[in-house]
C-alpha cells in the first residue's frame, strides 16, 4: 500500500563508473570514501545508495553542484545510463528489470525529459519537434500535428510552429523542449537544468510559467537544478545531494530552518541573506533590485 | 572532477618528497630501463658472432639442377614463396569466384552502357544549356560562365565522347562507392570494434599504389572497364566512410539522448537524427569520394577503361606534350564542375544546420 501512494520510488540506487565497479561492494570499500574509492580502484562514484520516493503531481527537485550525481540520477530514471545497483519503481513497477521493448513502451507512453540544452533536432520545424514523441510511436499526421499544436499553445509559442530552433532564442528554445515532452502526455516529467542556460530574467519567468502551468497539469516532476533559489521556488520536496549521496531531504522550509550539515548551511545561508534582503525591502525595489542582480 | 584534481595535486607532491615516492618513479622507469639494457647485449652479442654488416637470413633453401651444360642454382626466399602463395590465392579466387566476377562484371557493363548511350544519345548543346542552368541555380554567374565554357572546350577539343565516357564511368564507380561506404561509415560510428578494424584497412587502400591492385583487378574482371572500376572504387571509397563515421560521431550527444528518451528505436534514431544531422559531413565525403574517382580515370586507362584517361595515356607514349594537356586539362574542368556543383548542394545542407 505505500508503495502505491508513490508514483516514483528509488531504494538504494548506486551508479559506478569504471571497471572495478563490483570490487567497491566489497566489505573493504563500500565504507570509504569517493575519491579514496576513486584512487584506489579508479572507479567513480556516480550515486551511492540514494532512496527517494515523489508522490503523483509532486514537484520534487534534486539540488547539488557539478559532479555531485543529479544528472546522472535523472539519466538513471529513464535509463538512458543503467544503475549498478538499486531498484527505480514507476507506479510499483521495476524499470531496471524491465526489457527493451518494455523499456522504449515506458520512455514514449510514461516519462519524458526536458535537456539542459534542449536537444531538439536542428532540421526540423518547431512543429516536427514537438510533435517527435507521437511520430516515432507510428501516430499518423493529423493526430500528432494536433496534439504538437495543443502543447505548443501550452507552452505560449502558437504562431511560431514553422519556425527552426535556430532561429528563436535559448528561452523560446527551451519552450519547444517542454511542448515536446507535454506533447506525449507523459505522467512523469524529468527536466534536467533546464533553466540553467538562461539569462537571470528569461530563468525567473520560465519557472514562472512552471509553476502556473504544473498547477494546471499536475504531472509528477522531478527537477534538476544547482539553483537553490530555483529549488526553493518550485520545489514541493527538495533533495541535496553531494558526491553521489542524498544529504538531506524535505521540504524547502526545513531544508533552509534545519540544515541537516554544514554543506547544506552553506547554501542555505546564501538565501537566507536574499530573504532577509527581501523582507527589508519594500515590494517593488526588491523585484527591480532582483532584476539588476 | 576539478575538485578531485585540486584534492590530487598536494598529495602526489608529498609522495614525490617521502623516500617511498622516489621508488616509485624508478619503478615506472623500469620497463625503459629494461629494454636499453636488452638492446645493448644484443648488439655486443651479435658484434662479437657475425660481426658489422650482418644481412637478414632471407634464403630457405638453395638447390642447385642441371639445365644443359651448367648447373642452376635455385633459392627459395621468404618473399618469393609468400609472393607464390599470395598468386595462387589470387589464382585460385579468380577459378572459384568466377561466376561472382563475371555477374559483377556484366552487371557494370550493363550500367555503363545505358548511361553511355543515355548521354550520348542526348545532344551536347542540350547538356552545355542545361548544366550552365543548373550551375546559376546553385551557385553564381562566375560558376554558370565557367560551366558554359569548360563544357564547349571539351566539345570543340573533339573530347566530348570520351568525357561522357569518363562520367559514366565516375557514375557507375561513385554509385558503387557509396553503396559499400554509407553502410560501413554508420557500421563505423556505431561499433568501435569495426572502427578500430577499417581504420588501417582504409590506410593501405589510400596509400597502397593503385597498380599494386590494378593487376588482380585484371585477374578477376579481365582487361576494361570493370577492372578499372573495380580500381576506382578501391582508391575512392575511404573518404565516404570516413566522412559518414565522423559525422555521426560528431552528432550532439544530448539530441541522440533527447531521441532516446522519447523511445526511439536505434533504427530510428539513426534515420530520423543522426543521419539528417550528419549530412553536411556526409555529403563532404561523397563530393571527395567523387573528386578521387576522378583522379583515378588516367590510370584505370591502362586497363581500357577508356574515357579521357584514354586520350592523356596515348599522348604520352606517343610523346604529344601539347596533346596530353589538353586532354588533362579536360580532366580538371569536369573535376572543378563536378566539385561545385556538388558541393553547392552540400552547402546549402550545411548553412541551414549550422545557422544560429
Amino acid at each position: 500500500m505505500v508503495q502505491n501512494e508513490q508514483q516514483i520510488q528509488v531504494e538504494g540506487l548506486w551508479k559506478i563508473f569504471g571497471d572495478n565497479a563490483a570490487l567497491v561492494f566489497e566489505p573493504e570499500y563500500i565504507n570509504k570514501t569517493r575519491s579514496e574509492i576513486q584512487d584506489e580502484l579508479g572507479a567513480v562514484i556516480g550515486l551511492r545508495d540514494v532512496s527517494f520516493g515523489v508522490k503523483p503531481g509532486e514537484t520534487f527537485v534534486v539540488m547539488g553542484l557539478s559532479g555531485s550525481g543529479k544528472s546522472t540520477l535523472a539519466r538513471c530514471l529513464i535509463r538512458l545510463i543503467d544503475a549498478t545497483r538499486g531498484a527505480i519503481r514507476f507506479d510499483g513497477e521495476d524499470i531496471l528489470g524491465c526489457s527493451e521493448k518494455e523499456l522504449t513502451e515506458f520512455r514514449r507512453k510514461q516519462i519524458a525529459m526536458v535537456f539542459q540544452h534542449y536537444g531538439l533536432l536542428p532540421h526540423r520545424c518547431v512543429l516536427d519537434n514537438v510533435a517527435y514523441g507521437l511520430e516515432i510511436q507510428g501516430i499518423g499526421e493529423g493526430e500528432r500535428y494536433g496534439a504538437a499544436r495543443e502543447a505548443i499553445e501550452t507552452v505560449g509559442l502558437d504562431g511560431w510552429e514553422d519556425y527552426f530552433p535556430h532561429e528563436m532564442s535559448g528561452g523560446m528554445q527551451q519552450r519547444v523542449g517542454i511542448a515536446r515532452a507535454l506533447a506525449v502526455d507523459p505522467d512523469v516529467l524529468i527536466m534536467d537544468e533546464p533553466f540553467s542556460g538562461l539569462d537571470p530574467l528569461i530563468r525567473r519567468k520560465m519557472q514562472d510559467e512552471l509553476k502556473a502551468l504544473q498547477d494546471q497539469l499536475h504531472k509528477t516532476i522531478v527537477f534538476i537544478t544547482h539553483d537553490l533559489n530555483e529549488a526553493i521556488k518550485l520545489g514541493d520536496r527538495i533533495a541535496i545531494m553531494r558526491d553521489g549521496e542524498i544529504v538531506q531531504e524535505g521540504p524547502p522550509e526545513e531544508i533552509v530552518t534545519r540544515p541537516a550539515d554544514e554543506y547544506v548551511a552553506d547554501f542555505v545561508q546564501d538565501v537566507s541573506s536574499v530573504a532577509e534582503l527581501r523582507a527589508g525591502a519594500t515590494e517593488p525595489s526588491a523585484v527591480g533590485g532582483g532584476g539588476g542582480g | 572532477m576539478a575538485a578531485t584534481d585540486i584534492e590530487g595535486a598536494p598529495r602526489s607532491a608529498d609522495h614525490a618528497l617521502s623516500g617511498s615516492g622516489l621508488l616509485q618513479r624508478m619503478q615506472s622507469r623500469l620497463p625503459l630501463l629494461a629494454g636499453l639494457a636488452a638492446m645493448l647485449v644484443v648488439l655486443v652479442v651479435s658484434l662479437l658472432v657475425w660481426g658489422p654488416g650482418m644481412g637478414f637470413p632471407t634464403t630457405l633453401s638453395e638447390s642447385e639442377t642441371p639445365a644443359g651444360e651448367r648447373t642452376v642454382t635455385l633459392e627459395s626466399t621468404i618473399r618469393g614463396e609468400t609472393g607464390d602463395a599470395i598468386d595462387r590465392a589470387v589464382d585460385w579466387l579468380t577459378t572459384e569466384g568466377d561466376w561472382l566476377f563475371d555477374g559483377i562484371s556484366d552487371a557494370i557493363a550493363y550500367a555503363l552502357v545505358n548511361i553511355e548511350d543515355a548521354l550520348k544519345w542526348v545532344p551536347w548543346p542540350v547538356i552545355v544549356v542545361g548544366l550552365a542552368l543548373l550551375a546559376f541555380a546553385v551557385g553564381r554567374w562566375t560558376l554558370m560562365g565557367f560551366t558554359a565554357l569548360a563544357l564547349l572546350y571539351l566539345g570543340f577539343m573533339d573530347l566530348w565522347e570520351n568525357a561522357i565516357d569518363t562520367i559514366a564511368l565516375i557514375t557507375v564507380a561513385v554509385a558503387i562507392s557509396l553503396a559499400i561506404g554509407l553502410p560501413l561509415g554508420v557500421l563505423g560510428a556505431r561499433s568501435s570494434i569495426a572502427d578500430n578494424v577499417m581504420r588501417p584497412i582504409l590506410d593501405a587502400m589510400q596509400t597502397m599504389p593503385s597498380f599494386v591492385y590494378l593487376l588482380p583487378g585484371i585477374l578477376f574482371f579481365g582487361l576494361g572497364k570493370p577492372a578499372g572500376i573495380f580500381a576506382t572504387v578501391i582508391y575512392a571509397v575511404p573518404p565516404v566512410i570516413r566522412l559518414t563515421n565522423l559525422g555521426i560521431r560528431q552528432v550532439d550527444p544530448e539530441v541522440v539522448e533527447a531521441a532516446l528518451a522519447f523511445g526511439s528505436s536505434p533504427w530510428q534514431v539513426l534515420r530520423k537524427v543522426q543521419i539528417p544531422m550528419a549530412l553536411p559531413t556526409i555529403m563532404a565525403g561523397i563530393n571527395q569520394t567523387t573528386l578521387m574517382a576522378l583522379a583515378m580515370v588516367t590510370i584505370a586507362s591502362m586497363v581500357a577503361a577508356g574515357g579521357l584517361g584514354d586520350n592523356v595515356l596515348r599522348a604520352l607514349q606517343k610523346n604529344q606534350s601539347g596533346n596530353g594537356l589538353i586532354a588533362g586539362l579536360a580532366i580538371v574542368f569536369l573535376a572543378i564542375i563536378i566539385d561545385r556543383l556538388t558541393q553547392s548542394i552540400g552547402s546549402g545542407e550545411k548553412g541551414r544546420m549550422s545557422a544560429g
